[in-house]
């Protein structure tokens, strides 16, 4: 899964489409998920990241970033395989 | 190596063009707290949902609201409106800040008598009174506000059988420039039908006119109303004493006044925009003192207020049970909190605040109750932070008629308890179970053991 190449993110969490010309808030978590994505993580490699950094459990963390990448799909923000 | 907080992953799209009408939330504002008891303590005791009621709240605001009046006026006098919230321990508060008891039907009656409410200190209103209730009520001396003819003729009928004379006041309806026009409940000022009662009063020997009643509405945004009101009440006060030589002991100005709730639909938020006590207590007792009714014949001014006393001390705590994507990407959050119990979601759009910790990140979020009903939603949109299953949240302000007109439906009714002065908790109410509704029900016994049959 790849985000869509000339998306801009900014380190404090400012995204821009120039595709659509849509903008996004993004909080720091989320910029961390898709820094992993560009630098090509899968989700599982995601998931054991954030597992070893923060203090979540499985269940809360995996709920969380499938439903972040649902939103990444619904603003049609993931390159079409 | 200490691992870091988690906060969950959030995206929001930024819609240029749409300005919020409140202006940027700036802080997610938390209560973790009631009245210095901590959330997360009472539902480890009770449960989750759990009413909690502050009886320092109520206190506080029935003083601030005798105050208002009482610095105005010479005599005033509080009514508690029982189907406001008439949880007997509620009511008690109300009765020992000095609160007669307002009731609306033989269940309200029977419930102050057994609150040791004495019967001269019952105001009886209300369309429903049955033959029953109407008898008890002149046994025991209680001020009884006739609805309707129908109503009136049924006194005069029964007070014949009675050695005591019947103490009546008449209800009136009016128009006092707001819309909708309350009319259904009395009788009509502007028509005439009003004074046509008092006639029909004055030349009966069973009763006695000690007072005339009004109820304007329900949530009023202006204290004005109440002016118009006190003045058309006062006016036939003084036309009574000019015919027949006759005192009415005490004007009854009902409840209405506007809680600090928002309406749905309001533009500004209630806390900003409802009359204080004060504004309310300035325009009615300006009328009766500015009336033709003379100084040393002022009547005792009753007030029945419900909703405004009670509303700040009534909270509603509950848990998150899920969070869900509707079709278009929408956060969706399912609480434990649902309509039935939280009966004012209908009109209110409610606060509502996570009562722990939590990220200052939000999403416009619809708020879903645990019923499987379409209509169970307690918030269509707030802007509201990321909880997760089991996260606490705290609605405040729902002390009036959610206690009274909830509905037992598809879940038991939650146990309700009450702080006290010391923050000492006590239940008040016990959650319902199976034995409660066991007990009202009856199954004929070519109905039972179905299961053995096959």
């Amino acid at each position: 899964m790849k985000l869509k190449s000339n998306i801009a993110v900014s380190e404090n969490g400012f995204m821009f489409d120039p595709y659509t010309g849509d903008s996004y808030n993004l909080n720091e978590t989320a910029v961390e998920i898709l820094k992993l994505l560009k630098s090509g993580k899968t989700n599982e490699e995601i998931i054991e990241h954030f597992k070893e950094k923060y203090d979540v459990d499985d269940a809360t963390l995996e709920q969380n970033i499938y439903d972040f990448i649902a939103m990444l799909n619904h603003y049609d923000l993931i390159e079409k395989q | 190596m200490k691992k870091l907080r988690y906060e969950r992953p959030i995206i929001n799209k930024i819609k240029a063009g749409v300005p919020d009408k409140y202006g940027m939330q700036t802080k997610v504002k938390i209560r973790t707290e009631i009245d210095g008891v901590p959330v997360k303590e009472i539902v480890e005791k009770y449960g989750s949902p759990v009413f909690v009621i502050s009886e320092k709240t109520i206190r506080d605001t029935y003083q601030q609201a005798y105050m208002a009046f009482q610095s105005r006026y010479p005599k005033v006098q509080f009514a508690w409106s029982y189907k406001t919230n008439y949880l007997d321990a509620v009511c008690k508060v109300y009765h020992e800040e000095g609160s007669w008891a307002e009731v609306v039907s033989g269940f309200e009656y029977e419930k102050a008598l057994k609150n040791g409410v004495p019967g001269n200190k019952i105001i009886f209103n209300g369309p429903d009174k049955t033959d029953e209730d109407i008898k008890n009520a002149i046994e025991n001396g209680s001020y009884i506000h006739i609805d309707h003819f129908d109503e009136l003729y049924s006194i005069i009928r029964l007070s014949n059988n009675s050695t005591k004379k019947a103490k009546v006041a008449i209800r009136v309806n009016m128009d006092t420039g707001v819309y909708p026009k309350w009319d259904r409940f009395g009788f009509n000022y502007e028509n005439g039908e009003a004074w046509s009662a008092i006639n029909r009063i004055m030349i009966s020997e069973n009763m006695e006119l000690v007072g005339l009643h009004t109820h304007i509405g329900t949530y009023m945004m202006t204290a004005n109303a109440y002016a118009v009101a006190a003045s058309k009440l006062a006016a036939l006060a003084d036309r009574t004493n000019k015919k027949y030589n006759h005192s009415i002991k005490y004007i009854d100005m009902g409840g209405g006044f506007a809680s600090k709730n928002t309406l749905k639909g309001a533009y500004l938020p209630g806390k900003d925009t409802c009359p204080s006590f004060d504004d309310y207590a300035e325009a009615i007792t300006s009328a009766l003192i500015n009336s033709d009714i003379e100084p040393d014949k002022l009547p005792v001014l009753f007030l029945e207020t419900g909703r405004a006393l009670i509303d700040d001390a009534g909270y509603l705590i509950g848990s998150v049970l899920a969070n869900k994507r509707l079709s278009n990407a929408r956060r969706a959050t399912i609480i434990d909190i649902g309509v039935n119990i939280l009966f004012t979601s209908f009109w209110y759009e409610h606060e509502v605040y996570p009562a722990q910790e939590c990220s200052q990140q939000t999403e416009d979020t619809t708020l879903y109750g645990p019923l499987c009903m379409n209509i169970d939603v307690i918030r269509e949109s707030i802007q509201f932070p990321l909880l997760q299953k089991g996260d606490l949240i705290l609605i405040p302000r729902v002390g009036a008629y959610n206690m009274t007109q909830w509905m037992q439906f598809i879940t038991y009714r939650p146990n309700v308890v009450m702080i006290d002065k010391d923050k000492n908790l006590h239940l008040i109410r016990k959650k319902e179970d199976l034995l409660v509704f066991k007990q009202q029900e009856i199954v004929p016994d070519f109905l039972s053991d179905q299961f053995d049959k096959l």
